[in-house]
């Protein structure tokens, strides 16, 4: 039951990535490698600032910030220098895995004896029940946050760029400064999740973000399924699909784990479970 | 009032290289407020690309164009919406397919206003949305949460012209806007564009194959080939002609 308990908690740590690659594909069309980097650099700052005894009030502000510009620059590069998104996203990530070292000083930063979100809050007795609370208010919080976003003049402007520049151009959209602004707050949302996580394991590492883009890619894959099985277009619905998703993922990672397949499988696991999402709605109709 | 003004423009496109094209070869022209213009023409005589430099998403190699008294030569398309409204020609261009038809006239009112963080979708413009859209007798009023792209191309288009007077529009510009409809569509679309040109008393240009439509629709008429304008017909003149004349042209 551990197994799960710890499964369900990382998939509430990772809806930020969920969240972040969510936008970024309605924007885009592409899930953002930026993420890999982002992901690494908001666990990066965390460590250095918590390791430094800093509130929260300073700590959470500087990892959004963080993610903030990281995206940013992927969108400024795309947008400015007509860089291919894709790449644009890629040459940010690489940078950044040595702006990340350079910022740790050390591949490793362990976060024992630090003040941390789980400690700041007391709840429960047990240390599970009470991290599970704190997680879910705080993705609750952020989701309500990104949905009213999502329902705002702006949120419907960015949702209509990934799906027709021209019509959106001629609405008035400057789509140089939407794809910049998306990427920015998608890649906030990303680095919150190396915010949750590094604090939720206790340590930040150098290569902790490499690969991490397929966790949100397959948590949104699942929601998409989901979303075009039952036909739904509210925002609410949408993202509350996109947290299970993020859940959902991480459990079947556990699932893989418990019934005793190696560890080492476990990214080729990943890799043909987010397979077989993608294929199941092309199976289906043979049209 | 003079509400476009083309000032000998011209566009060359990939200037120097072998794939050069000159599309806009020095054309003045000039458009008064409330006048609807037809622009017919062989493919490659330069339509669309002046009509893209109105709208601004084509800059032009040389010459300058003037919106309501103002020059906007330099001015991307993004800003020039605050005067002007677009009708593409292809049914996917104009909307947004995974948003609802809600979320798209949404976009479409707001068309010359900031993109703020506040909810603009009230039970009040709901209504305001349900009424425009009864107008064309499609039933689409009942579906306003659908996605657009449950749609066809001709309910598309008619909505996408809908949505262009859902906000303060000067200009609409309509570039090929039937081209890809059925012919009942095609005349639903017409109709209803011709129908808020004037209630709306809009300047529009119309850019269209369709020799019938170019005929039965404006009081302006304007032939170009080779990026000129060949022959120029406005009021009378356009009235006097007959279709057959038209045809000739192509002759």
């Amino acid at each position: 039951m551990d197994f799960y308990l710890t499964a369900l908690l990382q998939g509430l740590c990772f809806s930020g990535i969920a969240l972040g690659i969510y936008i970024s594909m309605t924007i885009f069309n592409i899930p953002d490698i930026t993420t890999d980097g982002s992901y690494t650099l908001g666990a990066v700052v965390t460590a250095i600032l918590l390791t430094h005894h800093q509130p929260i009030y300073i700590t959470l502000p500087a990892v959004i910030t963080a993610g903030g510009i990281a995206g940013a620059l992927t969108g400024i590069i795309h947008t400015k220098l007509k860089i291919n998104a894709l790449l644009a996203g890629i040459l940010v990530m690489t940078a950044l895995y040595s702006v990340n070292l350079s910022l740790m000083g050390r591949s490793n930063l362990p976060l024992i004896n630090v003040s941390s979100l789980f400690t700041l809050i007391h709840m429960s007795n047990d240390v599970n029940h009470n991290t599970f609370w704190i997680l879910l208010i705080f993705v609750g919080v952020i989701a309500l946050k990104i949905g009213y976003l999502l329902k705002t003049d702006f949120g419907i402007a960015m949702r209509a760029t990934g799906n027709s520049e021209s019509m959106i151009r001629s609405l008035g959209v400057n789509t140089d400064r939407m794809k910049i602004t998306g990427l920015a707050i998608a890649n906030a949302l990303t680095a919150l999740s190396g915010y949750l996580i590094s604090q939720f394991q206790g340590f930040t590492d150098i290569s902790m973000g490499i690969g991490i883009v397929i966790a949100g890619l397959g948590s949104v894959i699942i929601a998409e399924t989901l979303i075009n099985w039952l036909r739904i277009t509210s925002v609410w619905i949408t993202l509350v699909l996109v947290l299970a998703g993020a859940i959902l993922f991480q459990m079947v990672l556990a699932v893989t784990l418990n019934i005793g397949v190696d560890a080492n499988l476990l990214k080729l696991v990943t890799a043909v479970f987010v397979l077989v999402i993608v294929s199941l709605p092309r199976l289906k109709s043979p049209l | 009032m003079k509400m476009i003004q083309l000032a000998d423009i011209h566009k060359v496109f990939n200037p120097g290289r072998p794939n050069q094209v000159n599309a806009v070869n020095g054309v003045t022209l000039d458009i008064v407020e409330g006048q609807f213009v037809v622009i017919v023409g062989a493919n490659g005589s330069g339509k669309t690309t002046l009509l893209d430099m109105i709208a601004g998403t084509v800059l032009p190699t040389s010459g300058n164009i003037a919106i309501n008294g103002e020059d906007v030569t330099k001015l991307p398309d993004y800003r020039r919406s605050q005067w002007i409204a677009r009708v593409f020609q292809n049914p996917m261009s104009g909307t947004a397919s995974d948003l609802s038809i809600l979320d798209n006239f949404r976009l479409a009112a707001i068309r010359t206003h900031r993109k703020g963080l506040s909810i603009g979708i009230t039970d009040d413009f709901k209504g305001r949305v349900k009424e425009k859209i009864s107008v064309l007798g499609m039933g689409l009023e009942n579906k306003t949460d659908q996605p657009m792209g449950t749609l066809s191309g001709g309910q598309r288009q008619a909505l996408t012209l809908l949505m262009s007077v859902m906000d303060t529009c000067n200009i609409l510009l309509l570039d090929e806007p039937t081209a890809a409809l059925d012919p009942r569509s095609a005349e639903l679309v017409m109709r209803t564009a011709d129908k808020l040109i004037k209630e709306y008393k809009l300047t529009a240009i119309l850019i269209t194959h369709n020799l019938k439509d170019a005929y039965n629709y404006g009081n302006r008429l304007i032939l170009m080939g080779e990026g000129q304008i060949l022959k120029d017909l406005d009021g009378s003149k356009k009235s006097a002609l007959k279709q057959n004349d038209l045809f000739d042209w192509f002759a």
